[in-house]
């Protein structure tokens, strides 16, 4: 009862502490403090044994245990005392300090034995079930900083204040005990009362059991041995003495109506029996046992796939060596696209079979094939299978349609500049050629003898040859002038009666100034040399044509913007006009129709032919090509020829179509000039390749057969210069051979 | 005047195909499934002759399917068997959600399956159209039977694959049908002839696979699928013609011959008869066991006359090669080592009439122990080999396969151990006129004709003489630098007769510039006339005879530029060579 008595006497001390506060002697708390530490173990011990408390007679065992407990700590609250002791000496409010010590001591055994004392106490709260409750402070389970500002910490059983200690420990003093105290590890705040408490070793251990995951208890046998109630021996007597249930002996309901549902499913169809394991896997027999033929047609268009093809020497392990890459082939079939490889793998030689390792792409080229014969379109293509001999057609030989110019016979050398034009004189004597050096040359055709040079002073464009036997005229285009030479190379007869048509004009001149041609006589110098009139145009001239009758002279002057394009000049009257009003493109090349009163006019993309008597345009020819460069009439005056610079000729059958008969793609440059034979039925063409392609083309009487072309020859000789070849060819009047003149300043003659 | 508005695309082409999606859509599948379908079926999308007619005015790409093919899928009951699985999967998966462990039980029981008997029927009516189409199934079943049991595909696929594979190789010994081996990097091409059709299929080198990621193996397994009931019924079929048990049985002598008593070590029993089967060393039984030695029924003699009697003489002569080609290695007795490829050469060699074995560990069904006096050619593949007998000879493995192609047995000289090998060439090459043709191919045609084996066979030697000089002594060394020379000559000989060859081939293509006339050569003069005449006619060609006409000779020209870049390179390695003997001469 030493417990008891000692509680009774904390109650007693805690309302003397109430009271005096401050004012606790030394002695008295020391006295107090000993007795207290011994009770506070003395109840910690009870939890534990707190059954054994109850079965047993009385706590004299817990009695003793406490007493030895204190025995052993009392030494460490001596310590305390001597520590108390020195700080005693340094101030007065130090005894108050230590006067707190001792009431938290006080409070906090309180708490922790509060139940044990409870019980100790009045019998009456044994079977209290508020152990929980901590009854020295009656606030309850509040956070207690709301008791920060209050001097008080809470209520007492009796309703009466509990005061705070008198002051808390600062930073430095906790510093300094942590340092100084060895029991500070040991020491718990009480949040509840405000004080420190330090547990002895046996809490100390308690408390590492329970973080450990120990019970509580050091005496608790977690291990004890079973009890088996079930084993595997067959016991004499049953483990229950209850008797079966009646449902054991009746049949289920629930079951039967389970077993009618799934009756009356399967009789429904919608559960179906166990099926019989289905072998049929991998079984066969022989289905083409009756092959009817009426399953034979088919439905549909099939296109079998084609099969893989098949490998050649190059996929052999041991190829011959050519199959094999070198090392530029190897790089140029790692470079290429998978696509464009015409070998999907490289060739490979191995010594011997045993070092073949496995193809790394076999499964894929499996899988393509997969991918082919179901992904891919299919389409039936018609192999052509045709002898390339058969496309050739079958034209009747060049040799069946001599004659025509086949050998290079004479060359004309002279020219310094590249030779622009060509024209030979009605009796096929002389040839006039006009030149970017500024010279006309007049050449004997026989003998390519030079006979005459005129200096004109510019680069001649085009030279043409009055084609009335009858006088011995030549017109020249240079610059913006035409000039009208008399070149006196014919019958004194001849000379004479051209030098009249020229003259005979001088009466009409005046009547005309006001036009945009200015037509002058030459004089000094120049009428030495031969030129009798020049004509002044606005622009520069491009070409010159005659009429077959030899009075009439057509100029072209190219331009986009005007409709002074063309003048056509009356040179016996010495009279111009301009026939058309109206722009209708840019004018390539003009020409007269050799019988009939017909004016051809070539633009850019077709030829127009102008009715002069009525002044109409009567047809229009679309030439299919972007740009044509020159045009050539057949004598019959019913065939046109068109060359152009896209490398093609067209020939147009007037009475046929506006549109092209034949397009002809012989050459393989800018086609610069045409030209037809007037009395064979030849045709030749010009272009910058250097080469003078010479077709036949004869023409029938009859309306209804078409014209024949076959190409008979092509003549070289010109060599390119400037990338210009072949600029102008003309045939010979009567004989079957060709001029040309080339961009090499040479004029050459084909017989 | 009048009449009804016509409308565009609702006749002609466009209403004769469908767009894919719109088929798909026609008969309510989704994608994977429709493609089933059409891997099954035989669909294939159709290139449409006028796209943008077919395709409404609009040029975007799109497959099309002929609209009739669409329409024959409709009633394909096997769309239905594609519903019930649908329907099934989405049961079991409800099943599983619930955990009714019962239900997918009960489910999975009555998995839904079906056959492919009736397409193959529809898709080939007649056994001859099937055998037509089979060298795909049997590349892949080749392909599926060479893969490992892992994860893939279905265990029971490979095996099947593997059934029909070893069942149609056994077909194809016992009716000594193949023509042609060709060795080739990616595998083992093999030409058989069954019917009167030529077969060719490829087996891949017995490796494991690297399967690659970029391959969809459902596609795959689908057309496994159908390939194996094709397979499966063409052998049923193929045995039944040769009065053979089907699924095949082995021989009842030979099957005493194999029984051995280690045999349940090797294989479990219901593997051991297949393991048996594919050793490929024993016969077959028959159903009707005294036919072995048929009479082939002979053909009637009808009264030919002019061109078809030489026609029939040639077919004759034909036939009596591959008679004797059949019987190629009949009497030999081949004993295979064990790093030769074992199966290959065993079907290779029995196709031909040769007996085979090999060592007891390597398989099971080994007739032959080394150690018999009887065998002729041992197939080595090693570079030399320790114990060797007398009265055999030690081959690589090239020679069986040559031997075939050649249809002849070649001199085994060349095939020796540690010898430099000739090349293997491609059986499949038919060299026409003008094309490049390997000497070697020239050497085997000789031998072939069986014109000048002496020569050839001298030539051979000296060149085993040349071979070998490097390692023996220098004491003929004059000898043989005198054939050398000779050869060289001959070689050259050949050389320029290919290139006159070629030459001709190329005649059509001389270019003849004018002006540059020979007088004193009328011949010539007249070619050039030609040629002339020939150029002014190709110019007044059409156009668009012109652009074919300039295509086929493009062609041409390729193939001559090619031959004689073949030609050229093989000229240079032959120099190279000489040049190198030489030196290691000196």
């Amino acid at each position: 009862m030493e417990g008891s008595s000692g509680d009774m006497r904390t109650s007693e001390q805690r309302e003397k502490m109430n009271k005096v506060r401050a004012t606790t002697t030394r002695k008295r708390s020391k006295e107090e403090l000993e007795v207290k530490q011994d009770q506070i173990f003395n109840f910690n011990n009870k939890p534990a044994e707190e059954e054994e408390d109850e079965d047993l007679s009385d706590s004299e065992d817990s009695v003793y245990s406490g007493l030895e407990d204190s025995g052993s700590d009392s030494e460490d609250d001596e310590d305390e005392e001597e520590q108390s002791d020195d700080d005693d000496d340094d101030d007065d409010d130090d005894d108050v300090k230590a006067g707190s010590e001792q009431t938290q001591q006080t409070e906090e055994r309180e708490k922790k034995g509060g139940v044990k004392e409870e019980e100790n106490n009045e019998e009456e709260y044994k079977h209290d079930s508020s152990d929980e409750e901590d009854i020295r402070n009656t606030v309850g389970n509040i956070p207690m900083e709301w008791y920060r500002d209050f001097p008080h910490i809470g209520y007492n059983l009796d309703g009466k204040k509990i005061y705070k200690p008198i002051r808390n420990k600062d930073e430095l003093d906790d510093f300094l005990d942590k340092m100084e105290n060895p029991d500070y590890w040991r020491t718990v705040h009480d949040k509840q009362t405000g004080s420190d408490i330090v547990l002895s070793d046996e809490q100390v251990e308690l408390v590492n059991r329970l973080q450990r995951g120990q019970f509580g208890d050091v005496n608790f046998n977690e291990y004890e041995p079973s009890v088996e109630f079930f084993s595997k021996d067959v016991m004499l007597h049953p483990v229950t003495n209850r008797p079966a249930d009646k449902r054991s002996f009746i049949p289920s309901l629930i079951e039967k109506e389970k077993v009618s549902k799934l009756v009356h499913a399967i009789k429904m169809g919608w559960i179906k029996p166990r099926r019989v394991e289905d072998n049929s896997r991998g079984h066969y027999y022989n289905l083409w046992a009756s092959e009817d033929s009426s399953i034979l047609a088919k439905h549909r268009m099939h296109l079998p796939a084609p099969k893989i093809p098949l490998p050649g020497h190059q996929e052999s392990y041991n190829p011959p060596p050519e199959y094999l890459f070198t090392d530029e082939e190897r790089a140029l079939w790692e470079q290429q696209d998978p696509s464009d490889r015409k070998l999907p793998f490289v060739p490979m030689k191995f010594s011997s079979l045993r070092q073949v390792p496995a193809f790394p792409r076999f499964i894929h080229e499996r899988f393509e094939r997969c991918l082919d014969l179901y992904l891919c379109p299919r389409q039936r293509k018609m192999r052509v299978n045709v002898n390339p001999e058969d496309l050739i057609p079958k034209l009747p030989k060049p040799k069946d349609l001599q004659p025509f110019p086949t050998t290079q016979s004479l060359v004309y050398r002279g020219h310094s500049g590249l030779v622009r034009s060509i024209s030979v004189s009605p009796s096929g004597q002389w040839l006039a050629s006009g030149s970017d050096d500024g010279s006309v040359r007049f050449w004997e055709v026989s003998s390519s003898r030079c006979m005459k040079t005129v200096q004109v002073g510019g680069a001649v464009k085009n030279v043409a040859w009055n084609p009335n036997p009858s006088v011995c005229l030549l017109a020249v285009a240079l610059d913006s002038v035409v000039l009208i030479l008399s070149p006196s190379l014919a019958d004194r007869q001849v000379v004479l009666s051209s030098e009249q048509l020229l003259s005979g004009q001088q009466e009409a001149e005046p009547t005309d100034e006001a036009g945009p041609v200015i037509w002058s006589v030459a004089e000094g110098e120049e009428l030495n040399q031969g030129i009798r009139l020049r004509i002044q145009h606005p622009k520069a001239v491009h070409q010159v044509s005659w009429h077959a009758k030899g009075d009439y002279l057509a100029s072209m002057m190219p331009d986009h913007s005007s409709h002074l394009q063309v003048f056509i000049h009356q040179v016996s009257r010495r009279r111009s006009q301009n026939p058309f009003r109206r722009n209708k493109g840019l004018v390539q090349c003009v020409s007269f129709h050799p019988i009939r009163p017909y004016f051809f006019v070539a633009t850019q993309r077709s030829v127009r032919i102008y009715n002069l008597v009525k002044q109409e345009m009567t047809k229009k020819l679309q030439a299919n090509s972007k740009w044509i460069s020159s045009m050539a009439i057949h004598p019959g005056g019913d065939h046109v020829i068109c060359g152009s610079y896209d490398c093609r000729l067209s020939w147009f059958d007037l009475d046929l179509s506006t549109k092209p008969y034949k397009m002809l793609r012989h050459h393989k440059k800018a086609v610069r000039g045409v030209a037809y034979h007037r009395v064979y039925p030849l045709f030749a063409s010009a272009s910058d390749d250097g080469s003078v392609i010479v077709c036949h083309g004869t023409v029938y009487n009859d309306l209804l057969q078409n014209p024949l072309i076959v190409p008979v020859k092509v003549l070289r000789g010109h060599v390119t210069t400037h990338d210009l070849g072949v600029l102008d060819v003309t045939f010979h009047p009567t004989q079957p051979w060709i001029f040309s003149s080339g961009a090499d300043a040479t004029i050459r003659l084909f017989t | 005047m009048g009449g009804l508005q016509k409308k565009k695309f609702e006749r002609g082409s466009a209403t004769n195909y469908i767009t894919r999606n719109k088929a798909r859509k026609k008969l309510q599948l989704s994608l994977p499934d429709f493609r089933r379908l059409c891997i099954l079926k035989g669909i294939y999308p159709h290139e449409p002759k006028h796209k943008k007619k077919v395709n409404k005015g609009s040029t975007a790409p799109r497959t099309f399917y002929l609209l009739k093919d669409i329409r024959f899928l409709l009633h394909e009951p096997i769309v239905g068997k594609f519903r019930d699985y649908k329907v099934f999967v989405r049961k079991l998966k409800k099943a599983y959600g619930k955990t009714e462990w019962s239900a997918v039980e009960r489910l999975k029981e009555n998995k839904p399956t079906y056959k492919l008997d009736h397409i193959i029927k529809e898709r080939y009516p007649t056994f001859i159209d099937a055998l037509r189409d089979i060298d795909d199934s049997l590349c892949m079943c080749f392909l599926f039977s060479t893969f490992a049991r892992t994860g893939k595909c279905h265990v029971q696929t490979i095996q099947l694959c593997r059934r029909l594979t070893v069942e149609w190789m056994n077909y194809v010994i016992t009716a000594r049908a193949l023509r042609k081996v060709f060795i080739s990097i990616k595998g083992i091409y093999y030409q058989a002839e069954v019917m009167g059709q030529l077969i060719t299929w490829l087996v891949p080198y017995q490796f494991s696979h690297d399967h690659p990621t970029d391959v969809d193996y459902r596609v795959m397994a689908t057309f496994t699928e159908l390939y194996t009931t094709l397979l499966g019924f063409i052998n049923f079929r193929l045995y039944h013609s040769l009065n053979l048990l089907y699924p095949p049985k082995l021989d009842s002598k030979s099957e005493s011959e194999l029984k051995e008593e280690n045999e349940e070590d090797y294989a479990l029993n219901s593997e051991c008869y297949l393991e048996k089967l594919s050793a490929l060393s024993a016969s077959l039984a028959r159903v009707v066991s005294t036919a072995e030695e048929e009479e082939e029924a002979e053909p009637d003699q009808f009264p030919i006359e002019g061109e078809d009697l030489e026609k029939m003489e040639e077919k004759e002569k034909k036939q009596k090669e591959q008679e004797a080609q059949k019987k190629l290695f009949e009497g030999l007795k081949f004993y295979l080592n064990r790093e030769v490829p074992r199966e290959s050469l065993a079907f290779v060699i029995r196709c031909f009439g040769g007996e085979v074995s090999w060592d007891k560990s390597v398989c099971i069904g080994s007739t032959y122990e080394v150690t018999d006096e009887t065998i002729t050619h041992q197939i080595v593949d090693r570079p030399n080999i320790n114990k060797q007998y007398i009265n055999r000879y030690y081959i690589q493995p090239q020679w069986v396969y040559d031997c075939i192609n050649a249809k002849i047995l070649l001199p085994v000289e060349d095939y020796f151990l540690g010898v430099t090998l000739p090349p293997h060439l491609s059986p499949f090459v038919e060299e026409k006129d003008g094309d490049y043709m390997p000497p070697e191919k020239v050497k085997i045609m000789a031998l072939q004709r069986g014109e000048k084996p002496v020569h050839e066979q001298e030539d051979d030697d000296e060149e085993e003489g040349e071979d070998d000089d490097e390692g023996e002594d220098e004491e003929e060394e004059d000898d043989n630098e005198d054939e050398e020379d000779d050869d060289a000559e001959s070689e050259e000989k050949n050389l320029k007769k290919m290139e006159e060859q070629r030459s001709q081939g190329k005649s059509l293509q001389v270019k003849v510039t004018p002006g540059k006339m020979k007088v004193q050569n009328p011949a010539r003069l007249e070619q050039e006339e030609k040629a002339e005449e020939k150029r002014l006619a190709i110019m007044m060609m059409k156009k668009k005879e012109k652009y074919l006409y300039d295509k086929i000779m493009f062609g041409k020209k390729r193939k001559i530029r090619e031959a004689n870049k073949l030609a050229a390179k093989r000229k240079a390695y032959d120099d190279a060579e000489k040049a190198k003997k030489k030196k290691a001469r000196k």
